[in-house]
Order: structure tokens, then sequence, then C-alpha cells
């Protein structure tokens, strides 16, 4: 304790001996030397409704971060993170993006969750000329300058999942999901999928996000008999989905069901024997086997906590802060506009297999793959796609 | 349309009826006849349905031979501590706040927050698993087309007691004669020697005692997370101002159109269309019958 105040006396008194030097001497000091940490921005929920999700993304970018300190850092110098709470809350992921980038001048920033935490903070990340390394899998349409997208967009799950579906299970289809922009334009991709496919969509559905009502649709779906259900249902309304759909006797063995946005994490709170038998498909399941995930899974809970799982979007959050690092080290700097330019083609053996950035697009080639749960609530991997090339404006249907 | 279809969808209207019910008739009490607009409500139903999460994992170490009781213990145990909750909150912060309308929105919308929080922080941010005991999984087939749920058969059996046991309490009882009194004529109330405070705090107590059987009950048909009052929420306080702030009959009323109708509409429009719908009705009847469907006629 006594050292920490003498410490932090020296450097309130440090600093404000800097501030009556004058400027021009100040520059000398900013160009920092090799060991100065260089700073990174950690920008996800950690309170409000959608923490559910995020808190954990954070836990993968620090496990990251900690692993190439552990390891000499980025550049030789180390990584100090600096994690703010975003809050479920648009505006202030706004503010926070715009004081990391202002006030902490962090080199880039992992963070945000939904679409609409990210559209909030593009301007931000436009005008400081920021980097912003976006994780989850999301509707595509958009390509900034500033922003890396290391989840899928839209075209590299639904395109895959239709196609297995309708060569596997059957060319019926009722697609079902919660009312705003991602399942949407997820459904209007499907769409034509489908109908290059040979199927039908014999039902389609919108519920506003947290219904916990679907006794009515599920009837509707009985009644329409389709070969596959394709839900792009999100969150808490998931769990009263898949118990209400068990509670009348439909469930993952005799009525195939693809869930486009249920990760591992959340198949506990959705009850694992309600999700039985039930698809998925993402870029990355804990149950991927090959020796970078079979380092990764157990470092997570090492640190974390043994019943601890990992789901797609914590995977691609670990995958972009080791993106950020091999692009500062291929173009040695931490410029904006380098890092950018030296991101085209880089590829890393990532936890979900090869993946590497668009040439241009600043997407990642990756690879689609479809399992079903098991009763532990783990997946059992039925299909991977070779490496698909990201389309963020795709036609839509 | 088949017959089957049709008939599994009236019984899904009736079973909205009596979920809407549920939820509802802990903030009819609350808000209808004490008039505090609690928007906290939502979250003292996840309470109840942290409870009940509580209780199975109980059972579970300790009694797993009784696990197909704990559901009865954790909808008691339900009620009993979010009822705890809300006399405590009563007594430290809602009486307070009486006679300021806008105070105690802001105040236990708050309130609300902070629950979400602690929740956040006690169960973690992750939905919980509730396990539905064993007999009422699955369904009842009086056909091979229709399947009804026992967990919604259940909720159904459930709302008709919890109503029958209100009735009885506010019309029935002493304590409900003090309620009414103080509800009616608080001044002439506490001249004819009620202690007013305390009837105040029993009646915000059960009607918070309410809220967590709802909570308790539909852990069987949905999430129990740190946000789940607010999926609740919103459909409460519609139902109960629809049906007339005062009138406990008139809450059973609105539940049913309202989960008539949204079954109904449900089946010819997408799930969006038909809760839009379901609004626009509520606010043309609103227009016209500005204080619900069944507004007392008093003298103001």
């Amino acid at each position: 304790m006594k050292n920490n105040r003498r410490d932090f006396l020296k450097t309130a008194i440090a600093t404000a001996a800097a501030g009556a030097i004058p400027s021009s001497m100040m520059l000398a000091s900013r160009t920092a030397s090799a060991a100065d940490p260089v700073k990174v921005g950690i920008l996800h929920s950690l309170t409000g409704t959608v923490a559910i999700a995020e808190a954990h993304v954070v836990d993968a970018e620090k496990l990251a971060i900690d692993e190439i300190n552990a390891a000499g850092g980025v550049l030789g110098r180390p990584i100090q993170p600096i994690v703010e709470d975003g809050a479920s809350d648009w505006p202030t992921f706004a503010e926070k993006a715009q004081k990391l980038l202002e006030s902490d001048k962090v080199a880039t920033v992992f963070g945000c969750y939904t679409s609409a935490s990210r559209k909030a903070v593009l301007p931000v990340f436009e005008r400081y000329n920021g980097l912003l390394y976006y994780p989850t899998y999301y509707e595509g349409l958009e390509m900034s300058k500033n922003i890396m997208y290391t989840g899928q967009e839209a075209t590299q799950s639904v395109i895959p999942a239709v196609n297995w579906l309708a060569k596997n299970k059957g060319k019926k289809f009722y697609l079902i999901g919660s009312d705003y922009i991602w399942p949407r334009t997820t459904n209007r991709i499907a769409h034509p999928t489908i109908a290059k496919a040979g199927g039908t969509v014999v039902g389609e559905d919108y519920f506003p996000l947290g219904t916990v009502e679907f006794s009515s649709v599920i009837n509707k779906i009985k009644a329409a008999k389709p070969d596959v259900i394709l839900s792009t249902i999100v969150g808490g309304s998931n769990v009263a989905f898949y118990k209400q759909l068990n509670s009348v006797g439909i469930n993952g063995h005799n009525q195939p069901i693809m869930a486009l946005a249920v990760t591992e994490e959340e198949a506990i709170g959705i009850g694992r024997e309600n999700l039985t038998g039930v698809l998925s498909c993402m870029g990355y399941f804990q149950s991927v086997q090959n020796p970078v995930n079979a380092k990764f899974v157990p470092a997570f809970k090492a640190k974390y906590g043994a019943d601890r799982v990992i789901g797609d979007t914590m995977e691609a959050a670990y995958t972009s802060v080791y993106l950020w690092k091999l692009a500062a080290e291929k173009a040695k700097s931490f410029d904006v506009q380098k890092v950018v330019a030296a991101s085209s083609n880089l590829g890393w053996d990532a936890p979900e297999g090869h993946i590497h950035f668009h040439v241009s697009n600043h997407h990642l080639w990756k690879h689609a793959r479809i399992g079903a749960f098991k009763p532990d609530g783990q997946v059992d991997i039925l299909y991977e796609s070779p490496l698909i090339e990201p389309n963020p404006f795709p036609k839509l249907g | 349309m088949t017959l089957d279809t049709f008939l599994t969808q009236v019984f899904n209207g009736l079973s909205l009826f009596t979920v809407l019910a549920l939820m509802a008739i802990g903030l009819a009490i609350v808000f209808g006849l004490m008039g505090v607009i609690n928007m906290a409500h939502g979250e003292l139903m996840a309470l109840g349905a942290y409870m009940t999460y509580l209780t199975s994992i109980v059972f579970a170490r300790y009694l797993p031979s009784l696990m197909g009781a704990y559901f009865i213990i954790g909808i008691v145990v339900a009620f009993a501590v979010t009822g705890a909750v809300g006399f405590a909150l009563e007594r430290t912060m809602i009486r307070f706040l009486y006679h300021r309308p806008l105070d105690t929105m802001l105040a236990t919308w708050g309130l609300s927050l902070v629950l979400q929080q602690l929740y956040r922080q006690l169960f973690g941010p992750i939905d919980v698993s509730v396990p539905t005991v064993t007999w009422l999984q699955g369904a009842w087939n009086p056909t091979p087309g229709i399947a009804i749920p026992l967990s919604r058969l259940f909720i159904i059996g459930l709302t008709l007691a919890v109503a029958l046991a209100v009735y009885l309490f506010l019309f029935r009882s002493r304590w409900g004669l003090r309620i009414r009194s103080v509800m009616q004529n608080r001044a002439m109330a506490g001249a004819a020697g009620i202690n007013t405070e305390r009837v105040d705090a029993v009646t915000f107590a059960v009607g918070c005692g309410l809220a967590g059987i709802a909570g308790s009950a539909l852990t069987m048909l949905a999430s129990t997370g740190p946000v789940t009052g607010q999926q609740y929420i919103v459909d409460t306080f519609i139902v109960v101002v629809f049906g007339g702030v005062e009138s406990l009959v008139g809450t059973f009323l609105s539940a049913f159109s309202i989960g008539q109708l949204q079954s109904m509409f449900e089946l010819f429009l997408s799930g969006s269309m038909a809760k839009a719908a379901i609004l626009l009705l509520v606010i043309v009847a609103l227009y016209f019958r500005p204080n619900g469907l069944f507004a007392l006629k008093v003298r103001r």
C-alpha cells in the first residue's frame, strides 16, 4: 500500500512537471520506448440485456491478450487492455468508443456484439480513424474501412445451412425468427437459396424480441408439416420456443430444426434436454477437433473454470486479437491504415481451423459447420464446409 | 384449417388467457387497488423464477427422491420470498412515495435495474435452467392430432386456484375487509381504528407474492434470467390497464379477450403483426373507454 502511494505521488509529480514543460519537448517523450505497453480497448456490454452474450466475449479477448503478453507482446510491447462497459445502450457505446479513441488513444478496439451497437460506434471510428474488430456473426450489408469483421456474415451461414438441409433433411422449409434486421436479412438470403435447391417455403413468421409465447406458431408449424424448421430466433425467446416445442412432443429427433443463433453457452439456459438433436450452423463449435482448439479450450477452462463453455462469438473474439497482432507485426506498425493494409489476405491457424481475411472486403474466409446438440449441451459435428468467400453485399431475394 | 388445428388454437387461447391473468393479478392489486405503478413488478416475477430455481437445486442435492414434488414447494417458496421482499420494499421505499406517481415510477424503474444487475451478479448473465418436473412434461393427447401440454393445464389450474384464493382473501376475510376499506376511504378507515400503514404493507406484499407465483409457474414455459421480468412487464401492464385499473374482474376479462384475440391473430398473421394488431385494438378501446373495460362508476 505504501509503495503504491509513493508510486502514485511520483507519477502525480511527474505529470505535474510534464505539464510545465513546453509542448515542443513533449514530442520526444511521445515516441514510446519499445517496452511501453500498447493500449487496446475492449468495448462490450458488461451490464444490461446483452451482457448475457457479451460478458463472455470479454473473457476470450482477455485470454488472447494474456497469452500474447506471456509470449513477449506485439512488436516487443506488452498489450494493456482498457475495458469499457457499453451497458447494452447504444449511445453509451458511442461515448465509450470516443473515450477510448480520443483520450486513451488505443491502437485498436475489440468490441460490440449487436449490430445496433456497431452502427452506433461506426461514425466514431471513422471520424477518429480508429480500428474496430467486430466478432459477431451478423447480417452483412456493411464494410467500413475502420472495421474488421471476424464473425461470419449472413451468406456464410445460411447458404451452407440451407443447401445441407435440402440435401439431407427435406425441401419444405418453415422460417421463424425474431423481428429485426439479422433474421429478416438472413431469410431474404434463404429464399433464393431454397428456391435454387428445389425447395419451398411453407411458412414464415417473425416475433418481437423477448416474445415468450409460441403456442400459436407451433400449431401453425404442425399444420404446415414442414420438413425443416429454420429458426433465427435469438436470446431468451429461444428458451420459450424450445420448451414449448418439447411440451407438445416436437423435438430435434422427430422434426429437423436448424437454429442459426443458438450457441453452446445458450444451451444451458434453454435446458439441454430440450435441445437434444436440434441442428446448429456456426463457424466454430467447442467440439472442433484440431491441435489449436485442443490447446484453446483447456486454456480457457483453466483460466475461467472447468464448467465454462465456449461459443462461436467467443472464439471469433479470441481470433480477432491474434489477427490484429499478426497484422501489426506484418505492418511493423500500430498505424491503423498500415494494419488494415497488412490484413489483406492475412491468415491464421485459429481454433476454428485456418482462416484468412478477404483480399479487400474486411471479412474472413471461414468454414461453416453443421452439428446436432448432444444431451451434454455440446455439438456433434456432422458437416464441415470448405472455406467460404465472404460476400457482405449479396443479392437479396 | 383442420379441426385439430382449430381446437388446439382454442386451447392455446385459453392457456394464454390464464398465463396473462396469472401475470397480471399481482399487478392488479398493487397498481389497481393501491395505485402504485410498480415498474419492478417484472423483476419480482424473475425473483419468483429464481427462487424456484434455487429450490430445484436444493432438492436435487439433498432430496433427490422427492424431486417430483419440488415444483409445488418452489411455488410456495417463491410466494413467501417475493412477498417478504415486497413487504420490505414497501416499508423502506414505496411508502414514502404514495401520492407521487411520477416519483414512484422513476424509483421503481431504478429498482428494476438494480434487481436485474443483482441477479446478474448472483446467478450469472446466462439464463439458468429450471427443470420441469417429470409429471408435468409432455402432453395429453385426446386425439392423435391434438397435444395439450400438461404444463399449460397445470397453469390453468393454478390460475383458477390463485383467483379463488385472492377472491376469498379480499372479499371473505378480515384482512380483505380492511384492505377494501382503506382503499375506499383511507381517512375513515383510519378513524375506525384500522392501522392503514400496516394494511398498505400487507397489500403490497401480497401483490408482490402473487408476482412470485407467476414467475415460478412461467419457468415451465420460458426463460429464467436477469432480464426475464422485462419479457413480462409490458403484457402485464397492458392487461391491467385495458381491464380497468380498479377492477379485478376487469383484469380477468381483459386477459381473456387479449389471450383469445392474440392467439387467433397469430394464426393468420405473423407474430409481430399480431402483437401490433392487439396494441392497436387496445389503443382504440382505451380511446372510447379511457378507464378501461371495467371502470368503476365513482364520483370524483
